[in-house]
């Protein structure tokens, strides 16, 4: 199972908590999702109707390690303020860092997110960056301390899959050690249960799942489709070939005219 | 003074920021506080004393993905 700062994690499915239709079914969503990661951010509050703790409440209940977001954020300062609020209000020293670079693919900027990621490393944050699968960019995120990598399969909310197979396959290969986790960009089952038949370490859902029409039940799908895929990749995968090779032995075939 | 809450002009009688945050309807909730774009620390809250124009930011848990 994955292991992300020394904390080992009893599932390959992280799962974020926006944009469901009701609490009742983000409740439901997590349990048959088994995940044991949920991502959450935070916002502006109200003194008047103080919906941040209702939320806080629900989700201390779903009894999963939480990893707080910097989402939205555009600059540095921006993030690493709101990294400073997400680390005092959820007492986690994890911070899943996006620093937004544009408006309508919401893909990182990568040299905010690298100055970002170094400030909060200094500062004793233990940082999943949500990053592209640009090899260069990656080996900075692990030089500045960066302990996780979490590539985006596509756009955050398109359900495209995996755009880039070959990038992904290659900072798979590049890094073989340090856990990485496809974040963003996934839609259907299939794609969770590829990314980890390529031996990604676990999977971040979110839009999939709380968009699907029934939520709990996607969520279970998602669940089954990476426990497959990652058993697969332990079972070793056989290589493709272009060429048909017969399954049935030849030998012993009988000769009919 | 005046002051700037989460984007919205508001007069407050409050001095430090934890006199505005009580002030405010936040007393005992689970926040967390900026103000100028700076971390304010919960520790730090009793003697950060505001000025006419700053703007706090006060934020709680709420979903993300």
């Amino acid at each position: 199972m994955p292991m992300f700062y020394g904390t080992e994690i009893a599932s390959r499915m992280m799962l974020g908590t926006a944009q469901y239709p009701s609490p009742a079914v983000l409740a439901e969503a997590f349990k048959r999702s088994g995940a044991g990661i949920a991502t959450v951010s935070v916002r502006r509050e109200a003194g008047e109707d103080q919906a941040g703790q209702a939320f806080w409440e629900l989700i201390k209940e779903l009894n999963v390690a939480l990893l707080p977001n910097t989402a939205g954020c555009h600059s540095v300062r921006e993030a690493v303020t709101t990294a400073h609020m997400a680390r005092e209000l959820f007492d986690t020293p994890w911070i899943k860092l996006e620093v937004i670079g544009h408006a309508d693919t919401l893909q990182p900027d990568i040299f905010g997110l690298a100055e970002a990621a170094r400030i909060l490393s200094e500062d004793g944050f233990q940082v999943f960056p949500y990053c592209t699968e640009d090899l260069v960019l990656c080996d900075k995120l692990l030089n500045t301390g960066c302990e996780v990598l979490m590539p985006w399969g596509a756009p955050i909310g398109t359900g495209l899959g995996l755009n880039n197979v070959y990038g992904l396959r290659s900072l798979r290969a590049h890094f073989p050690d340090v856990p990485l986790v496809v974040d963003a960009g996934l839609g259907v089952p299939s794609q969770a249960a590829q990314a980890m038949e390529m031996g990604f370490d676990a999977v971040l859902l979110n839009t999939a799942v709380a968009k699907a029409g029934d939520p709990a039940a996607m969520a279970e799908a998602f669940a089954k489709a990476v426990d497959a895929g990652a058993m697969a990749h332990a079972a070793d995968p056989m290589e493709p070939r272009d060429m048909a090779a017969p399954s049935t032995p030849v030998l012993g075939k009988a000769f009919l005219e | 003074m005046k002051l700037i809450i989460n984007g919205a002009a508001k007069e407050v009688a409050a001095t430090t920021l934890a006199e505005a945050l009580t002030e405010l309807g936040h007393g005992g909730t689970k926040v967390a506080t900026a103000v100028n774009e700076d971390f304010v620390p919960a520790g730090l809250r009793s003697t950060h004393e505001l000025r006419d124009g700053d703007r706090v930011e006060i934020v709680a848990p709420r979903q993300g993905g």
